[in-house]
């Protein structure tokens, strides 16, 4: 008896032990991010020493944090949600998880197609969705646009990741908007055709399997490639050497452009540091550091970029108004579907 | 027909207090069970919720392939489990051959690698970008496409993968089988003129069914629940299916009810396999141990024997380990190392004390089961096994809904009555992780227990019964020292689950709170796979101590070794 008794209590205490416990109120600001750990917790370091406010981060895939804001209700801890795509921002504020920012320090420093209509979405940094190619077998002169992929000349030579990644369905989101959806799904279509090999990795594989001359094109994000270029791994980067940057589109609309961006949770209980917050994630030292630390495109004007971007020099970008890019999602998730891109 | 419940009622003389309290006993279990599988629950109840046509998008696109996919994924798994778990467990327990006593632990290894990190680490070797095929295309000077070599991110690939880290679930359970067994049954099979190869094909085996299926079921339960493997490589899978749906097309509903076609297709399996033996009974009896014989293997046999024990081995654990180890050496200027302190003690916290609830609660169930082996507890036995089927993602939003739900009716009617704002109690702290802990590695305890209590003859309980004892004495006096074995072995199993676990962890976390499997997957998930080395290198180390735990219980465990001591001292 007294063991089983023994057994409850210890059960209990340690139970009890996994309840949260009340914080004193000092200065805090509690983060949502799906930024991974590593690419935002050394930026909140510094925003927490140069302010005093505490931040408290929780990652996770946006998706699966914003199915948590939307179930915490109006008890939600959140202040601030921060995504890597444009889609999810858009997202969370159709379901109505976010709330306007007025803030003078915002409005004047992110453009405005880098934030939302309502202010209540900004984006913190850019990247851009680009062509690599082979230098060996590819002339760059062959290339143009995203459109252009679709021709028959690239059969079975084009590498690029699941239609399951948010950077795919954003591109394709971008085009539904541009062109209409009869006219993507067609080039959906013929674009399937031109796979080299059924989708597979991420963006860093495709690179890889470009070196390697599985394929010759590939479609990948900026900063996967820059971070092959600089990496520690020698591999890695002989593989790197071997492939290039093509800006697409740059005689029509310009290449697409996807973000990472912040905003403020509709029940946010601490307001104003969120908003310190965000103002200070598009300060010269924060934008310094994204473009430094994960080769991103910064979001304002007149911050230098890393030493690779630059060597890409100056390209066009889609001015899109970003939103297209959630409002046109769904839809092309299921035009990307029906056209067999897995 | 008179039911022999009635004659031992009759003859031990249930007095209607007695029963009264049996009742409310059972409706105390019912209703734990009730709360247990309120996340299960939770998504059947979506069946009926409208998805906007996405339902039909997915009918007319890609749900016979997710269907077919996660088939072949199953069969392909259940396959090669039943033929890498089988039948070395049956040669370290029956023969002896060099390396036969190193291998009976060793192969329980590879349950401490995460499925997604070995998938990561071949695909690291393996892939057309990897060393090995660079390796080839060097030294003979070729290009790619000159030559053939498997694809690792195919259907082939995954079944594989998943296969070299599940089998030590079927390994496991039938070696625990086969040790118990009584070797009488055998030495008559083959004085009766039976090849030992017979006497495994149709005595042994058959009579471990019960163990290599609740193995089996595990293993293609975990294989369904998969997302971090099938997504890696790129397969069209029910759970891949689930995530595109839920998050690409933005519709909840439509996910959930995916989510539901998984579960019934799970349910009819469990279901299906439990009427095919219905009327079979796998309980001993004989009680008479004898020392097994265990012949020593010679000549070929010995060199087939230690080549077969061995690969699964090698395959599972020894290479993607090196690799790991090759990579996260490499990597080490790379790494921050100054938290993964913390991160291990996070890790082993967690799972420590899931395995812990889930013992006493699977305990707790089990013999409940087998008290009161009614319908209604049946019924709830088999719901509550679904959990491990089901995706942790889809688990944890199981128990936000209810969770918050619960938290916000607290907040509102505190606020109402004295104005005072609770927040988020349970949502957001660590009970909520431990509880989908909980709920979807509980059947693996259960099972394990359940098989265990399979065994125990109900004649035992009658004695106890006949000797005044209470069900509750019954369970401490007799079964709990009978379970032992099984008892240490669910706590280990969860133990090592929760490790690896992450989804829930990922979803269900408190803030500022991190664990070695969610460092591992956010490296990984910025395609640093080498970077993530070190770190995955650390959960698999953690696991391998409550394995070789679990191993060398197990080896312990044989019924006649207990008896044998005691006549020694």
């Amino acid at each position: 008896m007294r063991k089983i008794f023994f057994g409850l209590f210890s059960l209990t205490v340690v139970v009890l032990s996994a309840l949260p416990v009340q914080r004193a109120n000092a200065a805090e600001v509690n983060v949502y991010s799906a930024r991974e750990e590593n690419l935002i917790k050394p930026l909140l370091d510094r925003f927490s020493e140069e302010t005093g406010i505490r931040v408290n981060l929780i990652t996770a895939g946006a998706d699966e944090l914003t199915t948590r804001m939307e179930l915490e209700g109006a008890n939600s801890p959140a202040d601030v949600l921060l995504t890597v795509d444009v889609g999810r921002l858009w997202r969370a504020k159709e379901a109505g998880l976010l709330q306007s920012v007025d803030s003078d320090v915002l409005s004047s420093q992110v453009p405005s197609q880098y934030r939302d209509s309502d202010n209540q979405w900004f984006a913190a940094s850019l990247r851009s969705r680009v062509i690599v190619y082979d230098k060996e077998r590819v002339d760059p002169a062959e290339l143009s646009t995203y459109e252009a992929l679709a021709d028959p000349k690239w059969r079975g030579d084009i590498c690029v990741r699941s239609s399951s990644n948010i950077y795919n369905q954003s591109l394709v989101a971008s085009l539904i908007s541009h062109k209409g959806q009869d006219a993507t799904q067609d080039w959906a279509n013929d674009l399937v055709e031109n796979f080299a090999r059924s989708p597979q990795g991420g963006d860093r594989d495709q690179i890889a399997a470009v070196a390697i001359g599985q394929c010759q094109l590939a479609l990948v994000n900026t900063y996967y490639f820059a971070g092959m270029i600089n990496s520690t791994i020698e591999g890695q980067r002989e593989q790197a050497s071997r492939v290039a940057v093509f800006w697409p589109n740059q005689e029509g609309r310009g290449a697409h452009i996807n973000i990472s961006g912040a905003a403020v949770a509709r029940y946010a209980p601490n307001r104003e540091e969120a908003v310190q917050l965000i103002e200070y994630l598009v300060s010269d030292e924060a934008q310094e550091w994204y473009a430094e630390t994960n080769n991103e495109y910064p979001v304002r004007e007149g911050v230098p970029v890393s030493e690779t971007l630059a060597s890409w020099g100056a390209f066009k970008a889609d001015d899109l108004a970003l939103e297209q890019l959630g409002i046109h999602n769904a839809e092309a998730v299921r035009l990307m579907d029906r056209a067999g891109w897995r | 027909m008179i039911r022999p419940q009635s004659i031992r009622a009759t003859l031990y003389g249930y007095r209607p207090t007695n029963l009264r309290a049996r009742h409310i006993i059972l409706i105390g279990i019912l209703l734990l069970c009730l709360l247990l599988s309120t996340p299960i629950l939770t998504v059947f109840s979506s069946i009926g919720q409208d998805s906007e046509g996405a339902w039909q998008h997915l009918a007319d696109t890609l749900l016979w392939s997710y269907i077919g996919q996660s088939l072949m994924l199953m069969l392909g798994v259940g396959l090669l489990v039943l033929l890498i778990g089988v039948a070395p467990a049956w040669l370290v327990t029956m023969t002896r051959f060099p390396g036969s006593r190193l291998l009976e632990w060793a192969l329980v290894l590879p349950l401490a690698m995460p499925a997604y990190i070995i998938a990561y680490t071949y695909t690291g070797m393996l892939d057309v970008t990897g060393p090995v095929q660079g390796f080839i295309r060097d030294t003979f000077d070729l290009r790619f496409g000159d030559y053939w070599f498997p694809s690792i991110r195919s259907s082939g690939g995954a079944m594989a993968m998943l296969a070299l880290v599940l089998y030590p679930y079927v390994y496991l359970l039938s070696r625990t089988a086969f040790l118990e067994q009584s070797v009488c049954v055998l030495e008559v099979s083959r004085t009766l003129g039976a090849s030992p190869w017979r006497a495994f094909t149709r005595v042994a085996v058959p009579l471990a069914r019960p163990a290599i299926f609740a193995g089996l079921s595990l293993v293609l339960m975990e294989t369904l629940a998969d997302y971090g493997t099938v997504q890696y490589f790129g397969l069209s899978t029910f759970t891949t299916g689930i995530f595109r749906t839920w998050f690409g097309m933005g519709s909840a509903p439509a996910a959930a009810q995916l989510s539901a076609v998984l579960l019934i297709f799970i349910f009819c399996l469990v279901v299906g396999e439990q009427w095919s033996r219905s009327r079979s009974r796998y309980h001993h009896t004989s009680s008479k141990y004898s020392q097994l014989p265990r012949p020593r293997l010679r000549g070929w046999k010995c060199w087939a024997a230690m080549l077969y024990c061995g690969l699964p081995v090698l395959l599972g654990f020894l290479i993607p380990f090196l690799q790991l180890a090759w990579w996260a050496w490499d990597t080490r200027d790379l790494v921050d190392f100054s938290n993964f302190g913390e991160l291990m003690m996070n890790s082993l916290k967690l799972a420590f004390i899931a395995a812990l609830i889930a013992l006493c609660l699977g305990l707790l169930i089990s013999y409940a089961k087998r008290l009161y082996s009614g319908l209604t507890m049946r019924s709830a036995f088999r719901v509550l096994g679904l959990g491990y089927a089901v995706p942790g993602t889809v688990i944890a939003v199981g128990v936000l809904i209810p969770f918050t739900w619960l938290d916000n009716r607290v907040d509102a009617w505190m606020q109402a009555q004295f104005g005072i704002s609770t927040g988020l109690l349970l949502s957001g702290s660590l009970s909520a992780v431990i509880f989908a802990y909980v709920v979807r590695f509980l059947p693996v305890s259960m099972n394990t227990i359940d098989a265990g209590l399979g065994k125990i003859k109900p004649t035992m309980d009658d004695a106890g019964r006949s000797m005044g004892m209470g069900a509750g004495q019954i369970l401490r006096r007799i079964h709990v020292p009978m379970l032992r074995t099984s008892l240490l072995t669910a706590t280990l199993l969860v133990f090592v689950d929760v490790l690896k676990e992450l989804p829930a962890t990922l979803i269900l976390r408190p803030f500022n709170f991190n664990t070695l499997a969610i460092r591992t997957y956010e490296l990984a998930n910025q395609e640093r796979l080498t970077e993530a080395a070190a770190s995955a290198l650390m959960i698999v180390l953690a696991g391998i101590i409550p394995v070789i735990l679990i191993s060398l219980s197990i080896s312990s465990s044989r019924p006649g070794n207990a008896l044998k001591k005691r006549e020694e001292t």
